[in-house]
């Protein structure tokens, strides 16, 4: 592999940028491989680097339906944070945020992971007895939670409506300052050039049509590039697990629903960190092209057509203007939608299933993004030692029926809950 | 955004609306334990048509069946609850 460095890109200026090389191979497929991760996301390509880099498995195809960025990956508000109360749950995405303070030296490519903070605003006192719980949970936990009080707020974001006749009045925060944005698309470049490197097959254009099954184990994937043979399959396509499961005559505990994400045209740094509001669920950034990135509920109900409701770009609009009133007179840019896997307590699966040599890596309802490293480290573990990490072991598929749910709202076992 | 035709109200818009579950995931007393589980806690989720229940929860607030394609959107029945619908 080409290493990047301030040298290289000296050396690229000098003489007309022609001494790059592609940043991973175009392999066609073997007919054999170790692992199959089926799914050329962020989460896939991840668990196929820590596949090969921690456990030394490099004989591993990643097979992507349409171009590496193209799904989820390219699709959330890339907003990255471990603010978590339960200990599952946190403790996952603490080790995530770990991972992710090194990504861009791991991964010799910049992630522009920037750690400017991710807020939570409180909007009553019963906010702030909520948002307290979950500070003091965090810090049990040696994770990093902040009150923040309404001078502080006032001081840090000046552009925020803290009056009394606020739309949504703000009474405080919950800050964890080392939350923030990274760049999504060099997260799955990133990942996929550094597994590439270290031998993984990066497969493109490639979707998979079927399982192959011999006595109920799973022995390989039929491709519209061909047969392809496999010791272990995991599927790891969040959006869609439903579809590919299905193949192996697995149903699992989730819904497929659409998340939409908008953004304004591009401005001067306004806010210069990641507001979320639990309580009217709205969550704005900035991105560093200067863009307001915003995001809300998802459509809540089921469907696949990436295409989003009309009235939920109309309702979170409102929302964030009432935070932050200056909005109102910027323009929407774009928008777009994402099919989100939506599981029945909020929660991912990344876990074993009961067909043999089949892997689950799923339901990562719309928070899936900020995992993606400790996605891939606990998914990489599972596929290597045929059993979960510590830190995945919470997140097992059966959950559901023996009732050990990791249902962080709190609000039930319904998929279309938030 | 959908246009349901709720039988009692008319066309309207979805944003009246509030879907519920699969029309297959409901739960009937008579269910044994396997069943239950499975209609609770797993979804065929498809790509196509399926029958759902909905709500027109903002509307006359019945509960309605509605035959919709998760892919092209498109509806083509929507019936009271009430109302047999082919299996």
């Amino acid at each position: 592999m080409q290493r990047y460095s301030a040298l290289s890109l000296l050396r690229g200026g000098l003489n007309g940028q022609k001494s790059w090389q592609r940043a991973w191979r175009d392999p066609a497929p073997k007919s054999h491989y170790d692992v199959i991760i089926i799914g050329g996301g962020g989460h896939g390509l991840a668990t196929a680097y820590y596949l090969a880099k921690v456990h030394g498995i490099r004989n591993v195809a990643v097979l992507e339906r349409g171009w590496i960025g193209g799904g989820n990956t390219g699709r959330n508000t890339t907003i990255v944070r471990s603010n978590y109360r339960q200990p599952a749950l946190h403790n996952l995405f603490e080790f995530s945020l770990k991972l992710w303070e090194g990504m861009s030296d791991d991964l010799n490519y910049n992630v522009m992971f920037s750690q400017r903070g991710a807020m939570f605003l409180g909007h009553s006192d019963s906010d702030m007895i909520r948002l307290a719980e979950r500070g003091d949970a965090m810090r049990a936990a040696g994770i990093d939670a902040e009150f923040m009080t309404m001078d502080q707020l006032r001081k840090k974001l000046p552009l925020l409506d803290l009056s009394d006749k606020a739309r949504y009045p703000i009474v405080g925060a919950l800050n964890q300052p080392r939350g923030g944005t990274a760049r999504h698309d060099a997260v799955a470049w990133g990942y996929a050039r550094a597994a590439d490197a270290l031998g993984v097959d990066v497969i493109q254009n490639c979707e998979v049509l079927g399982m192959d099954m011999v006595g109920g184990r799973v022995t390989g994937v039929q491709t519209t590039r061909g047969t392809i043979g496999a010791d272990r399959v995991g599927i790891c396509v969040a959006g869609n697990s439903g579809q590919v499961a299905a193949m192996a005559d697995l149903r699992l505990p989730i819904e497929s629903h659409l998340l939409q994400a908008f953004v304004s045209e591009p401005v001067k740094p306004m806010i210069d960190m990641v507001i979320m509001s639990q309580s009217i669920h709205a969550y704005v950034s900035q991105s560093d092209k200067g863009e307001i990135v915003m995001g809300g509920d998802p459509d809540l109900y089921p469907t696949y057509s990436q295409r989003g409701r009309p009235d939920r770009i109309e309702g979170v609009a409102g929302q964030c203007i009432a935070l932050f009133p200056a909005l109102s007179r910027l323009r929407m840019l774009r928008s777009w939608a994402g099919t989100t896997d939506m599981s029945f307590d909020g929660s991912p699966i990344i876990g074993t299933t009961p067909v043999e040599g089949l892997y689950l890596n799923g339901g990562w309802c719309y928070g899936g993004f900020k995992a993606t490293p400790a996605s891939g480290w606990t998914y990489a573990h599972t596929l290597a030692k045929g059993e979960p990490h510590a830190l995945n072991a919470p997140f097992s598929l059966d959950r559901f029926e023996t009732g050990a749910t990791i249902d962080e709202t709190g609000s039930g076992p319904m998929p279309h809950h938030r | 955004m959908l246009l349901i035709a709720c039988p009692n109200c008319g066309p309207r818009a979805q944003a009246e609306f509030t879907f519920e579950r699969p029309l297959a995931s409901i739960v009937t007393p008579t269910e044994t334990l396997p069943d239950l589980i499975h209609k609770l806690f797993t979804r065929e989720n498809p790509r196509g048509p399926s029958w759902e229940l909905w709500r027109h929860t903002y509307g006359c607030a019945g509960w309605l069946k509605v035959h919709r394609d998760t892919h092209n959107h498109q509806i083509s029945a929507v019936v009271p609850v009430d109302m047999e619908t082919p299996s």
